[in-house]
Parts: structure tokens; sequence; C-alpha cells
């Protein structure tokens, strides 16, 4: 049986949990430059937050704390209050303009 | 046995993230998005991270999509509509993004290649007890503060979303 195998009996290392949590960070940033529509650009930085916060409780695991968990609850608070406040200008921004589209909502340009 | 869920969840968040970057359709984007989150909750299981896990399903899949659902049937988003892109983002952005991908993987890999193993059972610091414990001893001021900027985040929210009326 080959050396690396032997290893893996012990478990999932943990730099593939931070593997994950980057492909899934470089996911939410290609959805966040790529789509035009408001509503999923904001979903896309809810899934780089989760990204992020994968990678808080697998380092919580490796020192064996639980620093990294609070850490991970006040991003998860902080999240909900920005979705609250986001989709709150979402509405505004559709109540004004008649579109969801990002480049059309571009007083601020210039 | 721990490989098996790790690589059957981390698998379901991956499809379902790409899911969510590629759908047209906000809706889909968003049924995707939930999905990302529920496997996120187990593989916060596996690593011990109970109290978090149960507050990712409940707020995370629970309130923030139910938000999400709710503004989207509210404003009866449709699909998006393709439009031509300057040629340097067709031609740079998907390698652009797999070079910051390689070079995340590379450091990670660097850095953190025989940091330990994840093994169900190992660690048993997530309860609800030690998170609590921690979260009102050691975190108690930054609690407090937080419950300050929910309020902040409430009224403001309401400020923004209210009809005018006089």
């Amino acid at each position: 049986m080959p050396e690396g195998f032997q290893a893996l009996q012990n478990g999932v290392p943990i730099s593939w949990y931070l593997i994950l949590s980057a492909i899934l960070f470089a996911l939410g940033v290609a959805g966040f430059l790529f789509r035009r529509n408001i509503i999923t650009v904001f979903m896309c930085i809810e899934l780089m937050l989760n990204a992020v916060n994968l990678s808080f409780v697998a380092f919580a695991n490796q020192h064996k704390l639980v620093s990294g968990q609070i850490f991970t609850f006040f991003v998860m608070v902080v999240a909900a209050a920005e979705a609250a406040v986001g989709l709150a200008i979402i509405l505004t921004v559709f109540k004004n303009r008649d579109t969801l589209n990002i480049d059309e909502i571009d007083s601020l340009k210039n | 046995m721990d490989l098996f869920f790790f690589f059957l969840f981390a698998l379901i968040a991956v499809i379902a993230a790409v899911n969510v970057v590629l759908q047209r359709q906000p809706i889909a984007s968003a049924l995707s998005l939930i999905g990302v989150m529920g496997s996120i909750a187990v593989l916060y299981l596996l690593l011990g991270a109970e109290f978090i896990a149960m507050a990712q399903i409940i707020v995370y899949a629970g309130a923030v999509m139910v938000l999400f659902v709710f503004v989207i049937m509210l404003l009866n988003a449709s699909p998006e509509v393709r439009r031509g892109r300057s040629w340097t983002s067709q031609l740079l952005g998907v390698p652009a993004l797999l070079a910051l991908l390689g070079i995340l993987c590379y450091f990670v890999q660097g850095q953190f290649a025989n940091a330990g193993f994840v093994k169900f059972g190992n660690f048993t610091g997530g309860s609800a007890k030690s998170v609590g414990l921690a979260l009102f001893t050691d975190y108690l001021l930054p609690f407090e503060v937080t419950s300050v900027l929910i309020l902040i985040a409430i009224v403001g929210a309401i400020v923004l979303a209210r009809k005018e009326m006089d």
C-alpha cells in the first residue's frame, strides 16, 4: 500500500478543506465579475463569505481552539445585517430605475 | 468514511457553486446557493463545529436565502440579457481566475501541507456550551457591539425600503 494512502486513514488533510474554500472563493469572484444581475452579484458575495467561513472553521479545527468558530459566528451576523440592508438598497434602486442590470445603474460614473 | 463524506459534500458544494455562477435565472442561482450552504454546514459538522453548522442552516439557508428569494419574487426578476463584452475580458477573464485559483492552491499546499488531519470526533470544542462560554466571557464586548450593529441594520433597512409618506 503506498505511503500517501496510509496517511489518509488518519482523516482528511486540513489543506484539502482550505483548497475547497479557495475553489468556492474563486467561483464567487467569477460570478461577482461576470454576472450582470445585481441580485446574482449579491449572492456571489455571500458565496465568498461562506468560503472564507469554511477556512476559519478549518483553522479552528487545526489549532483545537474555539476562537475561529466565534469569528465565523460574527461573520455570519454581519453577513445577515449586510443582506438585509443590501436587499433594501436593491428594492429602492429597482423602484427608482426599473432595472436590475448593473450596466444601467451608473449615475456615480464620471 | 471521513474521506467519503468530505468528497461527497465538497463535490455537491462545487457543482452547486458553479451552478450559481452559470444560471441565468436569479431564482435558480438562489436555490443552488442554498445547496452550497447546506453542504458547507455538513462540512462544519465534520470539522467538529456543531453550533456553527446549525447556525449556518438557520441563519444562511433559512433567513438570508428566504430574504433573497422574497426579493427575487417581489421584483419579478427576469433572466439577464447577454451582451457583448470587450475582447480583453473574453480572452483573459477565465485564465486570470484560474491563475488566482492556482496561486491560492500553491500557497495553501506550501504552507499547510503538514498541518494535520481532520478526523470526525477528534475535536469536540464546537458544542453550543463551549461556543457560548467563549462568547460570553472572552468575546463579550464584540457580542454586545454586534447587537447595536443589527439594530442599525434594521433601522437602515426600514428607512430604505419604506414608502415615502406625506
